[in-house]
């Protein structure tokens, strides 16, 4: 029975951890498809560069890892907003194929562009000294890096939630989502809005991706391979939605721990399936937007 | 009817007749091919491959061009069809025709099934579940290395002669004009299909949906068709890369291959018909010769491409074609 | 009551259909009588589309029945109903936009004709439905413009090939979803007269905002407010009702 228990902790542990991450990395992507109707293929590039800034400032550059995390998420999101201006903003409202073609391209060179930088290999990631080895809580030992992840992620996706909630910003985001032509008519700068969720999407791609470079190893084929988990996330969790995502990657999360886990030989298709199931059950999403 | 009349509707008639009467240039992509055949002996091998992957591409167009279903797992069909093909030939039944018929019935199936899911939903969902389907079966092939090989390949395939005459030999004559009499004939039935009134419907339903339903419509069941079809039709492409190499890995059911083949037929152009076979061609000779070089960089300049033709030239190359054209004219 | 009570062409009982908190059917009794001229009205939001979607089948309703000359079509699909004589137009003109007019009409005809989805014989093989097909633009005089694609009409124009794709299907009932909406006043009597001279064998049902359309058109009115009905009868008692004076009077305070 203890056995059953202990196995049942070390799933719950350890997929609160991957889920925590492929939250922070998919939460964006869901509200900018939700928010510019807008199919973006390309958004696992961002956590992508971002593991890569950090892994890179921290490996190279001697940089702590608190601060090579912030700077990877300042230049990842200005990174963003070029992008954002030059080429996603032309495409906004139109073809869906365009924006599908325009992201394949965007990932198709990441992955040139990674590999000519980095070579092919997964990138070294050290957690720093301060979060390596154990934490006893009494009654077990969990590895110090995957309860800090959990603990940050909860930190962030509470502080994420209060801020859509109660400021403006967020106000804004969340009538924009529900009601595009709404939000515009009582004169919101939807422009600006665009512009400036997108960088926050992004900036939580990269550090996501920082962060999760133990979980999800940063090479070049980072974007078109995770590629499905983030789709899995936004598209089971609900277009548009900031909770229906967090379910989602929960659900990911765990069920693809317990499967490797449990049954390594057929983990993924079942996952695959299970969220062929879901999308069958609710085309919308567990949770649609408002 | 007044005379008036009578000449609108004869030169309605004539209009639709217009479609799917054969022009001159139809014939340049045939002549093409056997030209090639000749000027370019010691390039069969790559020739037999943009042949069967024109007809890949020609699958996707009709789903996506005609029938306005975004896919990124038509990869799944096309392995399917591959995969049926392999195992046919690497379990002593390597009668080529044969095989390329059941490939074509078993990825039908696929395409069936798989469509009764997918095109229930829209957008994204229907996005994500084509990509689904995909990874699904490249998932269960990668995992069932014991039967399909894994990425290593299948072993063991031995393809007989076509009708029980033609050997493939080493230098590739047979696989080309197997290939290109396969495409021939799958572009046959595709034009076809899309100057039919089941055409012009996929058409209808690709402008205005909520028209198609209200005009009373199956609209369900249309898609289903054009998708079983175009399932079957990339199935065959499968079975002919099979066969013609005598090879099959997982990666013919991966998302590379479905991307690809979005990107070929963009540089053609979409919903054109004769897209696949301007974007194959070019995309497969470039890929050739730049691609044995790095195909590190081969990834970004393609990569680039696309973003500035969706960027900058909408409608592939034939796209550009018309718009020039469409200045001559008005010059004129 | 006494034109609603004759056999009716359409009837729902007890239609209710709802998103969520929001009832947008609320147990509906409709009638409409064959060979009606019947209007239905009410302000923004009070369901007059989504009735609509639902008699047509876009939408399917909590609870209710649906019935056609008296037999339940409640579980039939969308293309079923257009089948059995159920056709609408949109308010927002919903068209093939790229294809001709005379194409837009004949894709409708060759669909009523059951060979729409014919894969073995090329489009304009059968000479009747573009036959048929041109004489109904004749007759709503849009035959000048047959060949020519439908984005290059003026919106008014478009509005009668909405009507003449509608007709194109043979319809018993016809909803016409503010067919005069977006189209300048200039232009909005053809499509008056247009739906003046449809045939009278066709029960029609004509959701409008315009209430000088409704009054000329309309000889029996429905209020829907809220998703339920309100009152219904005669123009000129409908004119004169208090409550529905009220509701527009109201409506126009709002806005």
């Amino acid at each position: 029975m203890s056995e059953i228990l202990s196995a049942a902790v070390s799933i719950g542990f350890f997929g609160l951890a991957f889920a925590m991450v492929l939250y922070l990395i998919s939460v964006g992507l869901s509200v900018t498809m939700g928010l510019m109707g807008f199919v973006n293929l390309a958004h696992g590039v961002f956590a992508m560069f971002g593991g890569y800034a950090v892994t890179t400032l921290m490996n190279s550059y001697g940089m702590p890892f608190w601060a090579s995390l912030i700077c990877a998420v300042v230049i990842v999101a200005m990174l963003s907003v070029a992008f954002e201006r030059v080429l996603y903003r032309r495409l906004y409202g139109g073809d869906e194929l365009d924006q599908v073609l325009l992201t394949i391209g965007l990932v198709f060179m990441s992955v040139a562009v990674a590999k000519y930088f980095w070579g092919p290999l997964a990138q070294l990631f050290q957690p720093p000294s301060e979060l390596r080895g154990q934490v006893d809580l009494g009654f077990r030992e969990f590895p110090a890096y995957r309860s800090f992840l959990i603990i940050c992620g909860a930190v962030l996706v509470t502080g994420l939630w209060l801020a859509l909630d109660r400021t403006r910003f967020g106000a804004k985001i969340r009538a924009a989502v529900d009601n595009l032509r709404m939000a515009q008519a009582v004169g919101i700068n939807t422009s600006g809005l665009f512009t400036v969720t997108f960088a926050l999407g992004s900036g939580l791609a990269a550090l996501g991706g920082g962060l999760g470079a133990e979980l999800l190893p940063i090479y070049p084929g980072y974007a078109t391979d995770y590629l499905v988990y983030f789709l899995i996330v936004v598209s089971v969790g609900g277009l548009g939605s900031i909770r229906g995502p967090f379910l989602a990657a929960l659900l990911l999360g765990i069920a693809d721990t317990a499967f490797k886990y449990l049954l390594p030989e057929i983990g993924s298709f079942f996952i695959y399936a299970l969220t062929l199931v879901l999308l069958m059950w609710r085309p919308r999403g567990l949770i649609g937007p408002s | 009817m007044t005379a008036v009349a009578e000449r609108v509707v004869a030169s309605a008639a004539e209009t639709f007749a217009r479609r799917h009467r054969f022009r001159w240039y139809e014939a340049l992509p045939w002549l093409v091919a056997v030209a090639g055949y000749f000027a370019f002996p010691d390039y069969l091998a790559l020739g037999s491959q943009i042949l069967a992957t024109i007809l890949f591409a020609l699958s996707v167009d009709l789903v996506l061009g005609y029938g306005g279903i975004i896919t990124l797992g038509q990869a799944a069909f096309f392995g399917a069809g591959a995969y049926t093909a392999g195992l046919l030939a690497a379990h002593g039944m390597g009668a080529p025709v044969i095989g390329l018929l059941i490939a074509a019935v078993a990825a039908a199936l696929v395409g069936l099934i798989s469509g009764v899911v997918v095109l229930r939903t829209h957008g994204l969902t229907q996005l994500m579940m084509t990509l689904m389907v995909a990874v699904m079966l490249h998932e269960a092939a990668n995992k069932a290395n014991t039967v399909t090989g894994g990425a290593d390949g299948l072993q063991g395939m031995e393809v007989g002669p076509v009708f029980g005459l033609f050997h493939f030999d080493l230098y590739g004559n047979t696989a080309y004009f197997y290939c290109l009499a396969a495409l021939f004939i799958c572009w046959f039935v595709m034009r076809r299909i899309v100057h039919s009134p089941f055409g012009r419907s996929l058409t209808g339903i690709r402008e205005n949906e909520a028209r198609m339903h209200a005009i009373g419509s199956p609209v369900f069941r249309r898609r289903l068709v054009a998708y079983t079809i175009s399932a079957a039709m990339a199935g065959v492409s499968g079975a002919l890369v099979a066969q013609t190499t005598q090879f099959v890995a997982t990666d013919a059911l991966g998302f590379e291959r479905s991307g690809n083949v979005l990107i070929m037929l963009l540089l053609g152009g979409i919903g054109r018909l004769y897209g696949a076979f301007i974007g194959v061609p070019l995309y497969m000779i470039a890929q050739d010769r730049f691609a044995a070089i790095d195909p590190v960089y081969w990834y970004f300049w393609i990569g680039l491409l696309l973003v500035l033709m969706v960027t900058f030239a909408r409608g592939g190359v034939l796209g550009i074609v018309d718009r020039v054209g469409a200045v001559l004219r008005r010059r004129r | 009551m006494t034109e609603a009570a004759a056999s009716a062409a359409l009837e729902t009982r007890g239609l209710c259909k709802s998103f969520g908190a929001l009832a947008v059917a609320n147990s509906i009794d409709f009638r409409l009588a064959r060979g009606a001229r019947h209007a239905l009205i009410g302000p923004n939001g009070a369901g007059k589309t989504s009735f609509v979607n639902l008699v047509t089948g876009a939408l399917q309703p909590n609870d209710g029945r649906i019935l056609l000359d008296g037999a339940d079509i409640t579980p039939l699909s969308q293309a079923q109903r257009v089948k059995r004589g159920i056709v609408r137009t949109f308010q927002i003109t919903t068209l093939f936009r790229g294809l001709t007019v005379l194409e837009n009409v004949t894709l409708a005809v060759s669909e009523r004709l059951g060979s729409g989805g014919d894969i073995h014989r090329p489009a304009g093989s059968r000479r009747h439905i573009i036959d048929e097909a041109y004489a109904l633009l004749e007759r709503l005089g849009l035959h000048d413009d047959a060949l020519r694609p439908v984005k290059e009409l003026a919106y008014g124009r478009q509005r009668l090939v909405e009507i003449a794709v509608a007709l194109g299907l043979s319809p018993k009932v016809l909803l016409l979803d503010e067919p005069a909406a977006g189209v300048p006043s200039s232009e909005s009597g053809t499509i008056v007269d247009t739906i003046e001279r449809l045939p009278t064998d066709i029960a029609l049902l004509i959701i409008e905002h315009d209430m000088d359309l409704v009054f000329r058109l309309a000889r029996w009115i429905t209020v829907l407010v809220a998703g339920q009905i309100l009152v219904e009868g005669a123009p000129q008692a409908i004119a004169a009702d208090a409550r529905v004076r009220q509701v527009y009077l109201g409506e126009r305070a709002h806005a």
